[in-house]
Formats: structure tokens, C-alpha cells, sequence
């Protein structure tokens, strides 16, 4: 309990609300790192996965290599690339993409793979192309899926951008970084309260997202079958 | 073979005893506060390290050479920043820690302090420390802060001293640990005293990789690095000359729980203290930290070439 | 990558890697333990379902950092302070295949142990959990996986198994030890994988085996009297549940 009574009180000095290292700004940062990787690890992952899903070659390999890549420690990788390449965009956005793009493919896999085999066979009956099977019927139907594995790899990423302040970047890891050098523990609770509040925001983001994309009907088949 | 209630409970039992041989290898292992780990008990003290090398390696020291004397010794290095193991020796679940002096004045003991000699410090220090705590010793080697630039930034803008600084500051970025904003020989005093002000302020690292990545691509022009890092003779970087002595002492010195130490302990801790030099310190921090040497034994050689327990 | 470093520090690297595999594997088992029951209870009292997976929704959301630090007050320095999320985590993944898992067992396999006399307690441990056993275990699986994986991040308060390769590692600039400690942890990881995937094996040979081995009930079940196929490897937590 003390640590929210800790995160309270520093949440509540309106210092931290304003100037240029303040909340807003760092808010700003957390969701740009994650906004940018999240996008390139959609742009990776999702055609990847439709293409799995729809052609049923590579299962293995992909959810095979996924089990692989959860095991990639994203400190290690963080680090590494520290190394390796200096401080350069790179640095930072390849571990996030890293750890975006299991959720999403798998999901995108097997929402595609689980589509009703009766659903293409109509869909091929009725004379649709193979772009036009995967598009019209396919995507849609797997769409609840494909939303669940971004949402997935939205709360990953946001969660884990806290840990690029630890080469110096921006971003509400500051807080806890910084709040931990200087012995400011009202700091670090603020900080870690500020990165849950933002995940939990993109958790009621991506429900409302799936309220408005995915038809209601589709919506209505998922709560039957549960 | 089928899941009968039997087989489960095999599978039970197994799983169990995976997870008690484990946690059975894990208290072989010097390791870190394992429940198992015979750590807290009486006659042996805990030697805990900050989370850089250089006090990695006065940790490897400390514990080489009560070690040899005789005393228990587990070892948990790396532990964190001051934040994260200041309460813990408070509490005494830690015995030992190499420290210095400024740095545990201001971040820990009192943030408003001015005191910059080492006499000053250290009866500050005494004055103000918890009661479950107590200093030892002060060493003569310090690892104090410096504002430093590279060999090519000095030499464009004839630089030797921070003095110099203060026309060109308005365009330069300074890279520090996150507490060089708020500490009174920080950003604060090099505006009181030197009339330096940064255009910019970067918060990274306790003068680590970061830091010194950051001063060699540009990132900052100049950085808090630390006096003994080796990377300022390897990388030919050049710490600016503090005439008006803004940056306080930071002599090494045990911390220690009072309670946890006995008269072995302390003399053998004192006997160290008075033969680390800074020269030593920064030889050492380079065995390690650039030609990548073990830390056991490059503190167990140090000990051995000063006629201290091994 | 200096290959001669490693001999000299194998006592260093055996620490790190038993320390490592303690914390991982203890958290994984401990959150399997809890979930268990709790997805049992949840699948029989459906109402409670609901609240419970917003609460694992959000426990898996909060950085693993933050939790470590809020408990540095209660258990120390301690591997502790790094299981107790860890097992939290763990359980929040295993939880929704234990449910999923108890959910797909047909109602007829239930209904035809009922008529063979099998009372509630034995149709759940001879019946409904085998059947569920490979989902459950794929979701130990990705536990245990991401368990071990995550124990490096305890390295930033000092307890990090493994972890402790990267920040010395980034401290002397020695990519040496970043890429062993990679290694090694992928290494461990995948090795508990292969365990438990060999694990499911031996326990669901019924699945496989068709009239041979299993009991009654279960043999109703298999893929020669279902049109249902074997489940799927790898499954990802947390997808079509969502409330």
C-alpha cells in the first residue's frame, strides 16, 4: 500500500505536469517508440501470418519459431545492440519489433487457418479470386483474432519500451531509472503507475477497437461458442 | 498409460523434487538471498556491490580478504543502485558495502549538504547516518565526479579547466547520471560557481557505456566522467581542471552494519582502505573493465602485491 | 566473441544458470499450481470467469520492472522478489488454457462418464483435465519460456540469473558475455519447452494410441471417435477470450 501512497504523492506535484521532461511529454515519447514498432511489427507479422494461414505451409516452422523467439530476453537483445551499433534508432526498435511480432503472427495464423473450411469453399463456388477469398472472407472472419494478437503485442511493446530509458532513453522508464538513481522512490512508483495506466489504456483502446470492427454478428458467434 | 490419480501424483512428485533439486543446487552456489541459501545466518556477513564494476570489484576485495581472515562470507554483487540496496544494509540483510563518501552524503544521508572535504563529508556523514549504520575508514583513492570532453573538443576550444567553459556552454549538451540535476555540486553548482550553464541536459548512466558512448558519438559534448574510469586514457579524454574545487570528496569507504562487524572485520577493512590509492584504483578499473580481466583476480593479485590477507 | 573467456569463469556461468533456471522454473510451476484450480473453478462457476481474467488482463499489463521495485519493500533483495511476479505472469497465461481447455471437453464425454458412474471429482481427474492436458501444457509451455526469459530483467535490482552476462557485459563493453548469456538463456528455455512438449507426450499416449492405454471415458474421446482434431501446439494466451 505504500507504494501507491509514494506514487500519489509524486503524481500529484504539478511539477511533474509541466516543463519539458514532465508527464505529457514522457506519455508522448512511451507511446512513440511503441506506435512506431507495434506498426513495423504489424507490417511484418500480419501478411506473414494471413499467408501461413491461408496456404497452411510453414505452420510448424512459424509457431515453432515463435516458441523460440519468447525466449529471446529483450534486456539481452536491448544491450547487445548497445554494443553492437551505438546509439541509433535501431537500438531501440529492434527488440520492440522483436517482441511485437509473435503475437501477432500467431494470431493472424491461425485466425486465418481457423475459418470454417465450408466458408471458402463458398467462397470459391461463388467464383472469388484467391485475393479476393483472402480479403472479403478470410481477413474479416479472422479479424477478432487479429485483434486480440495486436492488442497482445501492444501491451508488450508499451510495456517494455519502460526498459529503453536503461540506455538513456526517454519515455516514463525514466522514471524509474532516474527515481532509482536518485533515491526517490516516490519517483519510481509514480513512474511504474504512470506505464500500467497507459497499458490499461490500450487494453480499453483495443476493446473498443473490436467493438467497431468486427461485425456484430461475428462478435455474436465467438460468445455463443465460449 | 492414462492419467489415473496415481500417475498424477508420480507427476507430482517429480515436479517436486525437480524443484527441490534445483533450489539444493541453487544453495551449493555462492548465490544471491535464496530462502535456501544459509545467508542470513549468525557469524557470517554479506558483502553487497552497486551495480558497476569498479564497486564490483572493492566488494571482491572486502570479501577476498575477510575470506582469508576467517570470516563467513556470501557475496551479493550487483545489486542496483543506492535506492535499491541503501535499505537493505539499513535492515541489515547486507553487512558490507564499498561506498563513497559524497555520493552516500547527498543521495542518501542528506541532499542538502554543501560539504566538499573529505573531514567535512565524513563528519557529516557520522553525524547523520542512521544509527544502524556506521563508516569505516575513508580511503585516499576517490572516484570523484569531473565535467569532461573529448581530446578534439579541448583542443578546438583551448580547454583545460571548467573555467573556461562558460562561453561556450549555451551550446552544449551535458550527459550525467540522472542526479547530477538536483545534487548542490551538480548542475546547481556549476552555475554558482563557474557560472556554466548547459543548453542541455541528458540524464544516463553512473559514467558507464552509455555515457561514454554518448561524449564519443556526439550525443553530449561534454560528461560527468567519473576520475577513475580507464576509458579517460584509453580514449584520450580530458577532465576539466576544477580550481574552485565544486565537485565534493569522494573518497571509498566501507559502509557497514553495526551490528554485522566485529574488530576482525574492521581492521582488515581499515588495513585495505589505507593502501587503495587512486593510481591503484584506476590500474585496476582498467585490468577490468578494457582488457576484460576476472575480478576475483585482479583483486586477489592487489592484495597479494600489498601485503594484505589473500 | 572471445571463446577463451568461458573456461576461466565456469563457475560464474553455472551459478548464474542454476540461479536462473531455479527462478524460472519455480515461478512457472508455482503459477501452474494456482491455476489449476482457479481455472477449474472458473470453467464450473461461469460468472466468475469474467472478473477473474480483467484482473490476469491487468496483472499482465504492469512492466515486470515496476512489480520487482513495488516488492524490494517486502521481500528484499531476494530471488523471491523476482518469482512472486514471475509466478504471477505464469499464471496469468496458463489460466485462460485451463478454462479454454476444460470448455472443450464435449458435453457427451461428460455426460457418458456420469453414466458409467463416475462421480464429479473423478470425471474431472480422469476425464475432463486429461483431455484438457495439452492445452494446459501448451500454456505451461509459453509460461515457462517467457518465465526464464524474464528472470534477466531482475538483473536491474540485482537478482537477474543470466542477466547479470548483459549488464556486465554492456559495463566493460564485452560482447563476449552479452552473447553467451543470449545463449544460454534461449539455451534453457527452449530445453524446458522440449521437456514439456515430451512431457505431453507420454501423458496423452491415449490420443494417439486409440483403442490401446486410457480408460473408458477417455477412449471416447480420442480422434477415432471424434470428428474433432488434436489440439494445437503453441497456443498464444489470452486470444478469443477477450470480454
Amino acid at each position: 500500500m505504500s507504494f501507491l501512497i509514494y506514487a500519489w504523492n509524486w503524481l500529484r506535484q504539478p511539477a511533474q505536469w509541466h516543463g519539458a521532461g514532465a508527464i505529457p511529454a514522457r506519455i508522448l515519447e512511451q507511446l512513440g517508440y511503441s506506435g512506431l514498432s507495434l506498426l513495423i511489427a504489424a507490417v511484418i507479422a500480419l501478411p506473414l501470418g494471413v499467408a501461413i494461414g491461408h496456404t497452411g505451409r510453414g505452420a510448424f516452422l512459424a509457431v515453432s519459431l515463435t516458441s523460440a523467439w519468447r525466449s529471446v530476453p529483450t534486456l539481452g537483445l536491448l544491450v547487445l545492440l548497445v554494443v553492437v551499433l551505438g546509439f541509433s534508432a535501431l537500438t531501440w526498435l529492434v527488440p520492440l519489433v522483436v517482441l511485437g511480432i509473435p503475437p501477432i503472427l500467431v494470431n493472424a495464423y491461425e485466425g486465418v487457418a481457423g475459418v470454417d473450411p465450408g466458408l471458402r469453399d463458398a467462397a470459391a463456388g461463388v467464383g472469388m479470386t484467391r485475393w479476393q477469398q483472402v480479403l472479403q472472407v478470410e481477413l474479416p472472419v479472422a479479424l477478432p483474432l487479429i485483434i486480440v494478437g495486436l492488442r497482445t503485442a501492444a501491451i508488450f511493446v508499451v510495456s517494455t519500451a519502460t526498459i529503453a530509458a536503461y540506455i538513456g532513453l526517454g519515455g516514463l522508464g525514466r522514471y524509474i531509472f532516474d527515481g532509482l538513481a536518485n533515491n526517490n522512490y516516490g519517483e519510481v512508483a509514480g513512474g511504474a503507475v504512470l506505464v500500467v495506466l497507459l497499458a490499461l489504456a490500450v487494453l480499453l483502446l483495443s476493446a473498443i477497437i473490436r467493438r467497431l470492427a468486427v461485425p456484430a454478428g461475428l462478435r455474436a458467434q465467438e460468445r455463443r461458442s465460449r | 498409460m492414462y492419467l489415473t490419480t496415481r500417475s498424477l501424483k508420480r507427476a507430482c512428485a517429480a515436479g517436486l523434487a525437480l524443484a527441490a533439486g534445483q533450489a539444493l543446487a541453487a544453495c551449493g552456489s555462492s548465490a544471491s538471498g535464496n530462502p535456501l541459501t544459509p545467508a542470513a545466518s549468525k557469524g557470517s556477513v554479506v558483502v553487497g556491490s552497486a551495480n558497476f564494476p569498479e564497486d564490483e570489484l572493492l566488494a571482491q576485495i572486502y570479501a577476498t580478504a575477510l575470506a582469508a581472515k576467517g570470516v563467513r562470507v556470501t557475496d551479493q554483487f550487483s545489486i542496483g543502485a543506492r535506492e535499491a540496496y541503501y535499505p537493505e544494509i539499513e535492515k541489515g540483510v547486507i553487512t558490507i558495502i564499498p561506498e563513497y563518501n559524497g555520493a552516500l552524503l547527498t543521495t542518501a544521508v542528506d541532499p542538502s549538504s554543501t560539504a566538499a572535504a573529505t573531514a567535512q563529508v565524513d563528519a557529516q556523514l557520522k553525524a547523520r547516518l542512521p544509527a544502524s549504520l556506521e563508516i569505516l575508514n575513508p580511503s585516499p583513492a576517490q572516484d570523484k565526479d569531473s565535467v569532461t570532453v573529448t581530446q578534439a573538443f579541448a583542443n578546438r576550444h583551448h580547454l583545460s579547466s571548467i573555467a573556461q567553459l562558460k562561453p561556450f556552454a549555451t551550446s552544449m549538451v551535458f550527459g550525467a547520471p540522472p542526479e547530477f540535476k538536483t545534487r548542490a555540486d551538480g548542475q546547481a553548482g556549476l552555475r554558482e560557481r563557474y557560472g556554466v550553464v548547459f543548453k542541455g541536459f541528458d540524464a544516463l548512466d553512473e559514467s558507464g557505456p552509455i555515457t561514454l558512448k554518448a561524449l564519443m558519438d556526439g550525443q553530449v559534448q561534454a560528461a560527468d566522467v567519473f576520475t577513475t574510469t580507464p576509458q579517460i586514457l584509453t580514449d584520450h579524454l580530458v577532465s576539466l581542471a576544477d580550481p574552485k574545487s565544486n565537485f565534493a570528496a569522494q573518497n571509498v569507504i566501507p559502509l557497514v552494519y553495526r551490528k554485522g562487524v566485529n574488530a576482525t572485520i574492521v581492521n582488515t577493512l581499515n588495513a585495505i582502505s589505507a593502501r587503495l590509492t587512486t593510481a591503484g584504483l584506476l590500474e585496476m578499473d582498467k585490468a577490468i573493465v578494457v582488457d576484460h580481466a576476472n575480478y576475483s583476480t585482479v583483486a586477489t593479485a592487489w592484495l597479494k602485491a600489498e601485503g594484505l590477507p589473500s | 566473441m572471445v571463446w577463451s573467456w568461458i573456461p576461466g569463469n565456469l563457475g560464474l556461468i553455472g551459478q548464474l544458470t542454476r540461479q536462473n533456471a531455479y527462478i524460472g522454473i519455480v515461478s512457472a510451476v508455482t503459477g501452474l499450481i494456482i491455476a489449476v484450480p482457479l481455472g477449474i473453478a472458473s470453467s464450473r462457476w461461469r460468472w466468475l470467469y469474467p472478473p477473474v481474467l480483467s484482473a490476469a488482463n491487468v496483472i499482465y499489463a504492469l512492466p515486470s520492472l515496476a512489480l520487482f521495485v513495488a516488492l524490494i519493500d517486502y521481500t528484499g533483495l531476494s530471488d523471491t522478489t523476482v518469482i512472486i511476479p514471475l509466478t504471477l505472469f505464469s499464471l496469468v497465461v496458463i489460466l485462460p488454457n485451463v478454462v479454454d481447455g476444460l470448455r472443450s471437453v464435449p458435453d457427451d464425454v461428460r455426460q457418458a462418464a456420469t453414466a458409467m458412474g463416475y462421480g464429479p471429482l473423478r470425471r474431472l481427474a480422469q476425464v475432463e483435465l486429461p483431455l484438457a492436458g495439452p492445452v494446459i501444457i501448451a500454456g505451461a509451455r509459453v509460461a515457462t519460456v517467457s518465465s526464464i526469459s524474464l528472470v534477466s530483467v531482475g538483473q536491474l535490482i540485482g537478482v537477474g540469473g543470466l542477466g547479470y552476462l548483459f549488464t556486465d557485459g554492456l559495463d566493460r563493453d564485452f560482447p563476449t558475455e552479452i552473447y553467451l548469456g543470449l545463449i544460454l538463456i534461449i539455451v534453457l528455455a527452449l530445453a524446458c519447452d522440449l521437456l514439456l512438449v515430451l512431457t505431453r507426450r507420454v501423458l496423452t499416449r491415449w490420443q494417439r494410441d486409440g483403442q490401446s492405454g486410457g480408460n473408458a471415458a477417455t477412449r471416447l474421446a480420442s480422434p477415432a471417435m471424434q470428428a474433432e482434431p488434436p489440439p494445437r501446439a503453441g497456443q498464444v494466451p489470452l486470444r478469443g477470450s477477450v470480454p
